[in-house]
């Protein structure tokens, strides 16, 4: 359960959007963190590792800067157990490998852009969480 | 000039998480939760982050090219395949058990540790058996791979 924040959320999804044009802008490269973060692994088709580590890095302070800012930590309730953490995950990595994106890459950028494969992948993975948390939490009666 | 840019880049999709809410599992599953207690904000993100992306996509590409690089790397106009269609709802399944996509994920490994650190090396895993399985496909198919990019 969580509280209805429309103007946060709007802020926020600017940001998202600011990140995604300055990367375009910058680099000329789609702000896809399944593809950046995928392509760190090993095998190696260009020599862009350091680019796609710089965006990693800065993904993984902005949390540390804004809870320098705000004065507290910043909200993070997970309430799955290790077993669900490691098949969700699984599948989330194996899933935005097949579908060529994940919510940045085909939900913002893709989107964004009218990419037509982006336009059914959105719809279809959103629809997919949707009946998983109406199944675990409706139908199985929940965690 | 690239490293720096895609860092600062990366900064601010980070805030933009932290700021909307995004990087919190719970508010995520609210989210997806449309016949319990749903909490509409994520689709607000969204949305404000597609029209300023959209906006600001118009304005990068009538410039014709990027600043610090030769061309705009554009995903090839692909085609709607079963693939797609099966990761995506793969992608969805994961999302909707957790709450944690890749951004997020990531994001988290510096405020909530332990679940977050268990959750992306299964993603890695997970990403390493996709690329595994898509190179497999393109050698039987005698084609290059169609890049999972974004």
């Amino acid at each position: 359960m969580s509280t209805f924040t429309p103007y946060s959320a709007a802020v926020g999804g600017a940001l998202i959007g600011l990140a995604a044009v300055l990367l375009m802008v910058a680099t000329g490269r789609i702000a896809g963190v399944s593809g950046f973060v995928s392509r760190l692994l090993p095998p190696y088709e260009d020599r862009q590792t350091v680019v796609r580590l710089a965006f990693v890095t800065g993904l993984i302070l902005a949390p540390v800067l804004y809870s320098v800012g705000i004065g507290h930590s910043v909200n993070i309730a997970v309430s799955s157990s290790l077993s669900v953490l490691l098949v969700a995950g699984f599948l989330v990595g194996l899933g935005a490998v097949l579908g060529g994106g994940c919510t940045s890459g085909h939900g913002v950028c893709g989107t964004a852009r009218l990419s037509s494969r982006s336009l059914i992948a959105t719809p279809v993975f959103v629809g997919a969480g949707m009946i998983t948390v109406f199944v675990v939490r409706h139908v199985l009666g929940g965690q | 000039m690239q490293v720096i840019a895609t860092f600062v880049s990366g900064l601010l999709f980070g805030l933009g998480l932290c700021v909307s809410g995004l990087i919190d599992p719970a508010k995520v599953q609210s989210f997806l939760d449309v016949a319990g207690d749903w909490d509409p904000s994520l689709a607000i993100t969204m949305a404000s982050a597609v029209i300023v992306t959209g906006v600001g996509y118009r304005m990068a590409f009538a410039r014709g090219k990027p600043l610090f690089a030769g061309t705009f790397q554009i995903p090839p106009v692909g085609k709607i395949d079963r693939r797609l269609v099966a990761g995506a709802a793969i992608f969805g399944i994961g999302w909707g058990l957790v709450g944690f996509c890749p951004g997020p994920a990531v994001a988290a490994l510096s405020v909530s540790a332990e679940p977050a650190f268990w959750f992306v090396l299964a993603m890695l895993a997970g990403m390493a058996a996709g690329r595994w399985l898509v190179s497999q496909s393109a050698v039987a198919a005698q084609k290059p791979a169609v890049s999972a990019n974004s």
